[in-house]
This record gives C-alpha cells, structure tokens and sequence, in this order.
C-alpha cells in the first residue's frame, strides 16, 4: 500500500482511543475479579491486552459502519460504542441486556451502533461480512466493514472463502487478523504454515499489512488506510496485528500450561495503553489531567454498569420460548 | 385478489416468476449462488442446462449486483446472505442440492435459524434457502443416478433447527405462493424443491403475485376411511394411491404438509378426527424423520381419535443407490402407499 499523504489523528480521535481502551481494560480486569470471586457468567473471553487492535481500527470507521467479531468480542463492542450497561447486563443473563438475557458474552449484538455480533463459531463473522459488503454495494450507502478474526480463525475454509469473495467482488472490507499467537493453546507456528497471515493476503489479490497489534496509532493508520480504500471502492485489505492476550484463552483456562511468565511479562511491558499515554504525554497530545479525568470516568460508568446489572430484572419463564420465529412481517400474507 | 388469467406453468418457472416478480417489486433482494447467472463476467451471461431453468433472465434484467454467482463456497455465501439479511437486503440463497448442507448447515442451524433468538428479537433474518432434493422415481426416465451426495431428501435436518421455517411446495400454484411469502418474510425460511415431481410439475398459475401462507397445510382430497399425511412429491403418490383404492370402495383423505416447520398440527389432527386412521408419507429415511415426528404427534395428541395403529411409508435405512434398477425402488410409491392402507385396514 503506497501512503501518499500522511494523516494525523485528530484531537477527537486521540481522545477516543485513550477512553475506549481504558474502558475496555476497566470492564474486562472488572468482570474479571467479578468472575473469579464466582459470578457465574459462563465463558468468558477476556480482551486484555488487545485493546489497540478494536480501538485502533474503529477510530477509523465512522459510526454507521459495520464490524463483524469473533469469540473475543467485548473489546469490539466497546470500540464500536455499545453501550457498557447493557453489555454488563447480557453477562449477568439480566433482561435489560443487548441480548435480553438470551446471548451472553458470546452472542452480544447492537446493530444500533453497527456491531453485528460476538460470534464464537469461529471464521463465520467473516462471511457476514462478505454480506454486509454487499449491502453496501446494491444500497450504494457507503459503508464499510470491519471484520475481526483470530489467528486461529484463519485456518477455517469460511475465512479463505471470505477473503477471496471480498477480492473478486472488491467489496468495501477491511479484514483485521487479531494474532495474538494462540488457539486456545494451540501456538500459531505449530498451526499456521507460513510466517505471517498476512503473507496470505497475495493469495486472496488484496494487499497484506502487518501492525504492531499493541500500537493503537500503528493500528489507525494501518486501518484508516485500508477504510479509505475500501470506501474508495479499491476492495478489501487484510490487516495482521501482532497483538498478545493477557488472560487465559477463556475465564477457566490457566496460561501458564502453555507459555511462560517471562512472555507475558515482555508483552505487558509493551502495553498498549501504557504506550499511548507515554506517547501522548510526551508530545503534549494529552495532559495527565486529562487522562486521569477519563480513567476516573471509567471506573465510574463500570460501577454504573455494574448496578445497573445487579439491580435491573432477570427475564420472566415465558421468555423462553419467544423470539423463536422471526414474525413474518406485513408483506407476508398471513 | 387474483384476477389474471392462469396459464400453465413448470414448477421451476412459477418459482422462477415469483423471484422475478418479487425482484422488481422490491430492490433489496438479491439472489446469490453458483451458476445463477450462468457465466457472470462474460459480455453476455445467461444460464445454460439444467440449473440455468432456475435463473434464466434474471442477470439480464437486475444486473450482477443483484445476482451474484459466487465461487464454489457454500459456507462463504451462505453466510454472506445471513449477513446481507442483517444489513439491509433480502437475499435469495440458491443451494442448488440440499446434499451440499454439510459445507454450509453452521450457516443455517447456528447463524440464520438463531440470531433473532440470540439477540433478543432485536434484529431480523429476511433471507430465503432455495434447494433440491429427492432420488429418482421408478416411473421417471429423466435425472436420476446422482446416487448417494446428490440425491437426498434430508428435510427433517433443518425442520429438527428451532427458529427456521421450512417448506415444501407441491405444485407450480402453490410454489410460486410459497416462494413469494417466504421472500416477504422478515425470517429464514427454506424452500425445497423435490427434483422429480413428474406430472405434478405442471399446473395452472396465476400471472400476478400471490402469497401462500406458511404454516398451514392443505386437505387436497376429501375421504371417510384413511389420511394420507404426504410431503412434496408424495402428496402426488397419494392421490394416486386414492384413486386406486377410491376404486375398491375405500376413501383416502389427503393432507398436503406443506410447511414441515412450524407444523400446522391441527389441520393433521382434524382429519385423523374425521378418518380415524393415520398414513404418513414421506421419502425421507425413517429415523428421526418428519413421518416419525406427524406420528409421534399424532399419538401424542390425537390418540383417542384413532382406530389403527399409525403407519408410516418411507425411504429405506440407506443412502440412496446410484444404480437406476435399485433407486427406483427407494422413494414410497402409490403400490406402496396403497399396500400400506391395505394392511392398515386388514381389507
């Protein structure tokens, strides 16, 4: 990808990026004292750690935009600007949630603000996104699609299919590879053949783009690029972040089985929120106050959502067995 | 109101009609698949062969964004239609064999079926699964020999999926209903098309669009003796199999299903109250099968009505044979049906 011009972040988008990433942090480090002290949320995967990836890339989308995820999807809930009450709530099976109670951390979706679904059947939320791409080509609305996918993901034939129907149909998508180096356990050199997934890109005709996945503003610019593209209607890019997940795969898995201590030390000393406050601070982007204002914020709207999901009603037993069927609609003729 | 003139119709062109009446009533529906467009990206695509009767013209009238062919990717477009469904449009998802289910059922059990579900009823799932299924009838010299992946029946794989509608149309007239209620439904919904509907594949169709509700089924043929429960082609074996034994004195009642999901028990359970004997027909093998299912349900709740033991006509516990000596011999036929009601009425 050539970059003919340089684009700076906006005071805005800096902005965004720093609330959105502590924001992230804050909820997953929260849920997680929550669970581990024995709130029965099912599974759990935690997003920490990655933050730069989600937030990075949706600094660059507008808010009508679409992004698809994976398992590991509160992180792109909250870059995408769901709303933390009734993502708290989902997890609490609380009838206030996004999903009334009935998707939980694996399933929460707000079309409202362009997200269309945590998706833990993994690869699939590439396909979706093939499908919003061609919303966007016949309704001609200009939106783009984001489409998270892990590493592990990448081996699944719907992400080959996706990435090669994005190309030949030059649909307006930027695929975001999160490699945070394994599947469940599974480390990315036993299971991938080549070096980098993006190498894969040339196989697929669109161009590959590797990021320091803990580098929100190398993330941005990777990914404004690729939006600006799209949006252009030059077809899709594939964006390899190189990113690292703090937790266990999910709330019940124990990292230490298959990595080491030092690792997660060295990836904790690049972190990514750490990074962008040194960065910001030390070019006078941001002040401390400002920062510390925001984090304060966050530890705020936490306690909020927090309440908010403890108070609010567990759905009633009739629940169960509505929003079965879809109703059928007025044109339907029954 | 249906006021213009029916003219005779094949059953793939009633449903090809009630696309391309649909399409140009509402621009948000596509319709996506291999080969739809029959060579997209030439100068002049149109649809040769068999498959092309399933979408001839309509390239050239909506254009390739509108119909798409895809790569061989069931998986990819399938799930491109469930998230086309979720971001605006009205797919029209052309699985050309049901047989190719297993590259792509995740779509169609895990996505499709149950996002709404998932999400709270917060979002909607307009999209339509077209597809073939069913072996080759004895009686039959077309097709057929397509053997064991590609001449399946399999429905009762998607009617078992809570959230999908299925169904199967019988006749041009019903069809081109189905099709276009499926299409103007906000939720998924299968149509099958059985591959081998002989004479029944001809029949009067209106010109204009007509819906054709989803979820009921249909008394085709009145009698005091049996009910022949049928899906699909077998709808067309039973009323054979009536007519013959309509001959010796006995009188069939035949239910047309229609909609194997959500199924409309009352309309089974009404004739059983009125025959008060119960064959249900379906070429589908017999484990966990639709007939297993009406006959379970019937049991369960239409017991007291009954004077016989409920029997079912199915396919054998087999894949499907390739050579045409053996799968003609695989599908129920009216013989069988007939033998069947004989040995159910001891008569």
């Amino acid at each position: 990808m050539t970059a003919e011009r340089r684009v700076t972040l906006t005071r805005e988008q800096l902005r965004f990026i720093y609330e959105r990433m502590t924001l992230i942090r804050e909820f997953e480090e929260r849920l997680k004292k929550l669970v581990d002290t024995g709130l029965p949320v099912g599974a759990v995967h935690y997003y920490s750690g990655e933050e730069a990836v989600a937030v990075g890339v949706c600094a660059a989308l507008q808010p009508n935009d679409w992004i698809t995820s994976t398992h590991r999807g509160h992180g792109h809930c909250i870059a995408k600007g769901v709303d933390v009450r009734p993502m708290m709530a989902e997890l609490y099976g609380k009838v206030t949630g996004t999903n009334r109670g009935k998707g939980g951390s694996m399933h929460i979706t707000d079309v409202t603000v362009g997200m269309l679904g945590v998706n833990p059947i993994l690869g699939m939320g590439t396909t979706h996104a093939i499908g919003a791409g061609l919303s966007a080509k016949v309704l001609k609305d200009g939106r783009v699609t984001a489409s998270f996918y892990g590493e592990g993901a990448s081996s699944i034939g719907a992400v080959h299919e996706s990435l090669n129907m994005a190309s030949i149909w030059k649909l307006p998508i930027v695929f975001v590879c999160e490699n945070n180096g394994y599947a469940q356990s599974t480390p990315v050199e036993y299971a991938i053949a080549v070096a980098n997934i993006a190498d894969r890109a040339a196989g697929y005709g669109m161009p590959g783009v590797i990021v320091d996945g803990q580098d929100a503003i190398a993330v941005w610019e990777a990914a404004d690029a690729a939006v600006r593209r799209a949006r252009a209607g030059e077809g899709p890019t594939l964006i390899e972040c190189k990113t690292y997940r703090y937790h266990g795969h999910a709330s019940s898995d124990d990292p230490h089985r298959y990595r080491t201590t030092e690792e997660e030390d060295r990836a904790r000393a690049r972190d990514c929120i750490k990074r962008f406050r040194e960065h910001v601070l030390t070019r006078h982007l941001m002040t401390p106050a400002e920062l510390d204002e925001i984090d304060a914020r966050n530890g705020a709207l936490i306690d909020e959502a927090v309440a908010f999901a403890e108070e609010s009603p567990l759905p009633e037993a009739w629940e169960l067995t509505t929003d079965v069927y879809v109703p059928a609609g007025p044109g339907a003729g029954l | 109101m249906i006021s213009a003139a029916p003219r005779e119709l094949t059953f793939t062109q009633a449903l090809l009609e009630a696309i391309r009446l649909e399409m140009r009533r509402d621009p948000t529906i596509i319709v996506i698949g291999e080969d739809v467009a029959g060579g997209a990206g030439r100068e002049k695509p149109e649809p040769e062969g068999w498959f092309a009767a399933r979408g001839r013209g309509l390239i050239a009238e909506f254009g390739s964004e509108r119909v798409i062919d895809t790569p061989i990717a069931e998986m990819g477009f399938v799930g491109a239609a469930v998230g086309a469904a979720m971001t605006g449009l009205r797919p029209i998802v052309d699985l050309s064999f049901i047989d190719l289910i297993g590259v792509c059922y995740d779509q169609i059990v895990n996505q499709a079926a149950k996002m709404h579900y998932m999400m709270g009823g917060k979002v909607t799932m307009p999209m339509v699964l077209r597809t073939t299924y069913g072996s080759r009838p004895g009686s039959t010299t077309y097709g057929g020999g397509a053997a064991a992946q590609h001449s399946q029946t399999m429905y009762a794989v998607l009617a078992h999926v809570p959230g999908l509608k299925v169904v199967v149309p019988s006749t041009p007239y019903n069809a081109k209903g189905l099709l276009i209620s499926a299409i103007r439904d906000d939720g998924p919904v299968v149509v099958l098309e059985n591959k081998f509907l002989g004479a029944g594949a001809r029949g009067q169709v209106p010109e204009e669009a007509y819906t054709f509700p989803i979820g009921q089924a249909e008394v085709v043929r009145e009698g005091r003796d049996v009910t022949l429960c049928a899906i699909g082609r077998m709808t067309r074996m039973c009323l054979d199999a009536a007519a013959r034994l309509a001959a010796e004195g006995i009188e069939a009642e035949v239910v047309d299903v229609l909609t194997l999901a959500p199924l409309d028990e009352d309309t089974i359970l009404e004739s059983v109250a009125r025959t008060r004997r119960l064959v249900v027909v379906d070429e589908d093998t017999p484990t966990a099968s639709m007939a297993r299912d009406i006959a379970a349900r019937v049991a369960d709740k239409g017991f007291d009505y009954l004077d016989a033991p409920i029997k079912t006509v199915t396919a054998p516990e087999a894949p499907v044979p390739f050579a045409a000596a053996l799968e003609k011999f695989y599908a129920p036929t009216a013989d069988s049906i007939a033998a069947t009601v004989h040995d159910q009425l001891g008569r």
